[in-house]
């Protein structure tokens, strides 16, 4: 007897399965980004679901952080780096001459591989973005908004006795969090992260990544990491540059356990690419 | 796309993983070969001897399953590697199962040794050899990572299954003719019966290599051949 035998992928594991009824955040078309000659990033295109955490792997040089980069116009203070194609926030121009850059970072908030606090105390480094944007009324107000923002990055019980001591005394990983809180205290949509728990130790890393998993329900959080077993840990979904192309973007579990390209396979498994 | 880890000693602990499932497939080979031997030629000796023989592949489940924990908790392994560490375990269980069945078909010809000669058990070295060019076969589809190989096994266990049925009928029939045929009988009916899981177990096998390979199930409806479990022979059948 001739059995038939279908090959079905399982629904639970596809990518756009899931997907169905979750907003784009952010689309980009063709982003294409030169720096001079170079050209780092060829004809991306991919959407970033709002409320999910989006990961970015892949090797060094692969155009990842320089792709997160352009989501915010970070690299506009690169001289010889140009940005063609479209990339769009909610469907407004993110390259559109006539927005205020300002007014885009504080939508898209960045956080970096190392912790940066000001040489400033712990309420003025998350009162900085606040008070440059006018976001309260009354010092009461301002408070509110330290507080708030100190909470949902999970730092608050460990300072709120000691808001006037410097940022920089504080641990590694409360750093981190500090600089996590000073990127939510102007209220962004979008969080990026480019490989935040580098310099961190394992405990302060699953801090961070237990509170990259709270942060999801009010923000869009795109994390570039050279951690592998973090992308799989923190996101949804997950998207492999190799040589400045996007090679694959799919469901994290899906990309964890079957990836669809043999670039995929080989990158994540430790092989040769 | 090399087939190689960056990390050498990675490589090496996935090819011990392979390496420990292709001697206990072995040791499982030869396992059930004694068994059905001693089952045809009623040799007790053969019979006991290959019951004993268990016991190895009982210590390379277990030490199949301590690699497996070891490369789990080491290397995190991911996407085909994880597939092909999973799967082992899965496949090392399989054998095991199998094993324990060709075990039992092994006791059981030291009790059939004893008892006279029953027509129908020429009908098991018929279903040894399935079963046996199934498990190599499996094995072999296994070390090549050969899909096409694996599901041609997946597909054979309906002839095992029809032929496990047609024994059961006539061992029905031959109990009903003579009562003093039903403890020779009996012991007949069990030994298919655990021949005809081993082919389950190879089947089994069949399926965790499209996976590995794959990355996807093999779904569809295997075929069947076995209806015994719902078989009645009549008072007639005894003519």
């Amino acid at each position: 007897m001739d059995t038939t035998i279908i090959e079905t992928q399982m629904p639970s594991m596809l990518g756009a399965a899931q997907d169905a009824g979750i907003p784009v955040k952010i689309e980009a078309r063709g982003v294409n980004v030169h720096y001079g000659a170079k050209h780092a990033l060829k004809s991306v295109d991919i959407d970033i679901r709002a409320n999910q955490v989006t990961a970015f792997i892949g090797p060094s040089g692969c155009g990842k952080s320089t792709f997160l980069r352009c989501l915010n116009r970070m690299n506009d203070t690169i001289e010889s780096c140009r940005v063609a194609g479209s990339l769009r926030i909610d469907g407004d121009d993110i390259y559109d001459p006539t927005l205020d850059v300002v007014q885009l970072r504080a939508r898209v908030g960045m956080v970096f591989q190392k912790p940066n606090p000001f040489p400033k105390s712990i309420y003025d480094n998350v009162a900085y973005g606040p008070r440059i944007h006018g976001l309260f009324n009354s010092k009461a107000d301002l408070d509110a908004v330290v507080e708030k923002a100190l909470r949902g990055a999970a730092l608050w019980d460990e300072v709120k006795d000691r808001l006037g001591e410097s940022g920089t005394g504080l641990s590694g990983g409360q750093q981190q969090r500090l600089c996590i809180a000073r990127a939510i205290a102007v209220g962004p949509e979008v969080i990026l992260m480019d490989e935040p728990c580098s310099a961190l130790d394992p405990i302060a890393t699953a801090h961070v990544e237990t509170l990259i998993d709270e942060l999801r329900a009010n923000f869009t959080i795109v994390i570039v990491t050279h951690s592998m077993q973090q992308a799989a840990r923190v996101s949804q979904r997950t998207a492999f540059f190799h040589l400045g192309t996007l090679v694959e973007e799919d469901d994290t579990a899906t990309i964890f356990t079957n990836p669809r390209d043999e670039r995929t396979q080989g990158y994540i498994t430790g092989r040769y690419g | 796309m090399g087939n190689d880890h960056i990390v050498r000693s990675y490589d090496e602990e996935l090819n011990r993983l392979t390496g420990l499932l292709a001697r206990m497939g072995g040791l499982v080979e030869a396992e059930l070969a004694g068994a059905i031997e001693a089952v045809s030629s009623r040799d007790a000796e053969l019979a006991t001897r290959t019951v004993r023989s268990d016991a190895r592949v009982d210590d390379l489940e277990r030490e199949i399953g301590e690699q497996v924990v070891r490369v789990m908790a080491l290397r995190q392994p991911v996407a085909s590697d994880l597939r092909l560490v999973l799967g082992s375990l899965r496949i090392a269980g399989d054998l095991e199962r199998s094993a324990d069945y060709a075990k039992n078909v092994a006791k059981r010809a030291v009790a059939l040794a004893q008892l006279p000669v029953l027509r129908p058990v020429h009908a098991i070295p018929r279903m040894g050899t399935v079963v046996r060019e199934m498990l190599k076969d499996v094995l072999d589809a296994f070390a090549a990572r050969d899909v096409a190989k694996a599901v041609a096994v997946w597909n054979r266990d309906e002839e095992l299954d029809e032929m496990h049925g047609s024994l059961f009928r006539e061992l029905v029939t031959y109990m009903m003719e003579d009562p003093r045929n039903i403890t020779g009988s009996t012991h007949l009916l069990f030994i298919a019966k655990n021949i005809e899981r081993i082919g389950d177990h190879a089947t089994n096998i069949a399926e965790t290599i499209h996976y590995l390979v794959k990355g996807v199930p093999l779904a569809g409806e295997r075929p069947k051949g076995d209806g015994t479990s719902f078989s009645t022979v009549g008072a007639e059948g005894a003519q």
